[in-house]
């Protein structure tokens, strides 16, 4: 199969492109790149045509942090929905989080999502290992077998390692691999039966407060113990200003430290959570002003690596209880690329930049052969219009669930196209 | 004056509501003291009051309230209730809506409960107590106690003494006091003053005995004895001899000082028994009032018509 993407503007961060081009993918692979009209289409076999007028076309999306829940929480997220969800925004690879049950700390759960991804996906599913056996906490996964069955990192997403020698022998036993280590920052004796970051909000509300200093904690544990043992480090949804400035300090010091914010920590404040929607509700949670100020200066110095979703589907049973019942988090894949364009709206961050932190960069951070234009490799591409306005309606989305506090918010940029390995997986239905 | 359709909290009462609430307690008041207490106003009408809390005082005071204006009132109570068969809250509530009831009185242990079933369910609601939120009647009752003793509400010193941060008596009382023009302080020690509370237009200070000093009104607050695996404090023992309301401190203050609480009172923690028992305390006025407070509301919020009073 041949597709020709004409008139549109191509934004390649990993090979510095960003101009009008013309692409033409044969097979699933990228065969050339050229400047508008300058493309040889005379011996083209009835090629697919989009045209991409208006439009940006960049590497497909990277998410290195989503929830897809199977095994076990299928009435939350399967595999062939969350990929369908994740192609809908305009994501063409994801790194799913191990806490599915059985809990993914043993081979033969990465090669079910493997199978399960191969076979009903069409998007690149890249499996998260555990930490600990079962996030239990208490004693390393085996990670060798882990990494040989296809696992790109380790974390204990949702259930920190609170236990300082274990994640001290994670450090080090990871180095074998040289895979990092995710880290969900959370002291869990500082937040528990919290719902909210603390502050003026949650005394207003009364509800039990989450403080910063819970993260902060833990970033700095996580530095120190790295600076001592080696192996690497990437820290999961920063939220607290104060952990990205503990981040930046690392990096100065030539730590081997990354780490990733989801657009819902540089979008909403605890002021969202009045009137007690449970779509407010996720961890860590949403927090204050200065914190986004903080995130903003992160993400233009480069301190935040690569923005991140956090997809946490769960289904409305799970949501619609009391505020303190119910379950962390929210769908994030089909309302990022809205979200983090108005960063470069706000000019936070270029255009360029934006995309690179959604494709270049976690790419180059988890060794994946993704996240660029290349010439020879498969096609994975996204083309979306930045300037189309329209409200979100969680009613479409693809995803199993439905829990996004953005429902109704009017935003600009929307996904016109998504190809997976040069096939077409998504196309916006108003087209 | 019409008033809204729930009362969830006294955030958002305006002046001129707070005032038609009170005034019209002053009403219902007296019929509590006839041989016969009881009047047509709500004759037909049906109140279910859904408690998920332990309560003895806020509970019988709704049902009192709703008999003695003759509607039907159904009590409902957390163990009785369907969700310890893991019932839904929402899909109770509206399953108690199908009924057809005229108002829902709800207590719960978790924050926003009452706003929540607000947005699911057309019935009125009156918020009894959420978490550590909102417990608006018992403000409001607070407040026309402290009128009916004192009189103008405007330009009161009001001390607010004990556990802040778990405490949803205290939020109602300040959002309506700041409302009423009445000026608040808080005391307890710093474990119990929770963080940004300042925000909400109060002062802070950690020492009874300078707390004291200027107030009019000082409101002691129940001391959950249950808390005290969460390092909040040393001992019940420091935390009485900082905290506790005595004759000694009482000296301190005005002379004709008022002394509340909304009950129950842990003897000897809070309060010492001789406060409890003098003239400047207010205790059960507070309890009396309550009933007429419950009364105004439920006529208020389900339109009975004045005439029906004699």
């Amino acid at each position: 199969m041949t597709v020709l993407i004409k008139n549109g503007t191509v934004i390649d961060p990993a090979n510095n492109i960003n101009t009008a081009k013309d692409i033409l993918i044969i097979k699933g692979i990228i065969k050339s790149i050229e400047p508008p009209g300058k493309l040889d289409t005379v011996n083209l076999n009835n090629p697919q045509i989009i045209d991409a007028k208006g439009c940006i076309v960049c590497p497909g999306l990277i998410d290195m942090h989503v929830h897809f829940r199977e095994p076990g929480f299928e009435y939350k997220e399967t595999i062939e929905s969350g990929c369908q969800s994740a192609a809908a925004g305009g994501f063409t690879s994801v790194a799913v989080m191990p806490n599915t049950n059985p809990v993914n700390d043993n081979r033969s759960v990465t090669e079910l999502i493997l199978s399960l991804a191969k076979s009903k996906g069409g998007i690149k599913v890249h499996p998260i290992g555990a930490i600990t056996q079962g996030l239990a906490g208490k004693r390393l996964s085996e990670m060798a077998d882990l990494r040989d069955a296809g696992a790109i990192a380790f974390s204990d997403d949702g259930c920190p390692v609170m236990n300082s020698e274990l994640m001290r022998r994670a450090f080090e036993y990871s180095k074998m691999f040289n895979l990092p280590l995710i880290q969900h920052s959370e002291m869990l004796d500082l937040t528990e039966g919290g719902c909210m970051n603390e502050g003026a909000v949650s005394t207003e509300l009364g509800l039990k407060g989450m403080p910063t200093e819970a993260e902060d904690i833990m970033v700095y544990r996580d530095i120190a113990l790295l600076e001592k043992t080696g192996g690497r480090l990437h820290v999961a949804h920063i939220s607290s200003g104060n952990s990205v400035d503990l981040v930046r300090h690392a990096k100065a010091k030539g730590l081997p430290v990354t780490c990733e914010v989801a657009p819902h920590h540089f979008t909403l404040t605890d002021e969202a959570v009045r009137g007690y929607d449970t779509n407010t509700k996720m961890s860590p949670p949403l927090r204050s002003n200065k914190d986004i100020e903080k995130i903003k200066e992160g993400l233009k110095d480069g301190t935040i690596d690569i923005i991140a979703t956090d997809h946490a589907p769960h289904d409305i049973t799970d949501k619609q209880v009391e505020y303190q019942n119910a379950c962390f988090g929210i769908v994030g894949l089909e309302t990022a690329l809205p979200l983090f364009l108005k960063l470069v709206d706000e000019k936070i961050l270029s255009m360029s930049d934006a995309i690179r932190k959604l494709t270049a960069t976690p790419a180059q951070i988890f060794n994946l052969d993704a996240g660029n234009l290349s010439i020879g490799k498969e096609a994975d591409v996204l083309i979306f219009n930045p300037d189309i306005k329209y409200s979100i309606d969680v009613s479409k989305f693809h995803s199993k669930s439905k829990n996004s506090p953005f429902d109704g918010w009017k935003v600009k940029g929307k996904v016109f196209h998504t190809l997976a390995r040069g096939k077409i997986v998504y196309t916006d239905p108003d087209l | 004056m019409i008033i809204p359709k729930n009362i969830l909290g006294t955030k958002g009462l305006s002046k001129e509501e707070i005032v038609t609430i009170l005034d019209s307690a002053e009403a219902f008041k007296e019929i509590s003291t006839r041989e016969i207490k009881k009047v047509p106003t709500l004759r037909g009408r049906t109140i279910i009051n859904l408690f998920f809390e332990p309560s003895t005082r806020t509970r019988t005071s709704f049902e009192i309230a709703g008999k003695r204006l003759s509607a039907d009132v159904i009590n409902i109570s957390g163990s009785t209730s369907s969700t310890v068969k893991g019932e839904n809250l929402i899909d109770m509530a509206l399953n108690l809506e199908a009924m057809n009831p005229d108002l829902m009185i709800i207590r719960h242990s978790h924050s926003g409960v009452a706003e929540m079933l607000s947005k699911f369910i057309k019935c009125p609601i009156i918020n009894a107590g959420d978490g550590h939120h909102e417990h608006p009647t018992q403000a409001l009752l607070d407040l026309y106690t402290i009128r009916e003793a004192i009189g103008d509400l405007h330009g009161l010193n009001v001390t607010i003494v004990g556990d802040i941060t778990h405490s949803r008596v205290v939020r109602s009382n300040i959002y309506a006091m700041k409302t009423m023009g009445i000026n608040v302080t808080l005391v307890g020690p710093p474990t119990m003053i929770p963080l940004g509370i300042e925000n909400m237009g109060v002062h802070v200070s950690y020492s009874l005995e300078d707390a004291v000093l200027d107030a009019d009104v000082i409101m002691m607050l129940r001391l959950q004895t249950e808390r005290q695996n969460e390092f909040l404090l040393p001992s019940i023992r420091e935390y009485s001899n900082l905290f506790c309301l005595t004759t000694k401190i009482l000296k301190r203050s005005k002379d004709d000082v008022l002394i509340i609480h909304p009950g129950p009172v842990n003897r000897g923690i809070e309060i010492t028994l001789d406060v409890m028992k003098s003239d400047k305390s207010f205790i059960l006025n507070q309890v009396t009032n309550g009933v007429a407070i419950r009364m105004a509301l439920m006529y208020l919020l389900l339109g009975g018509n004045n005439d029906s009073l004699n």
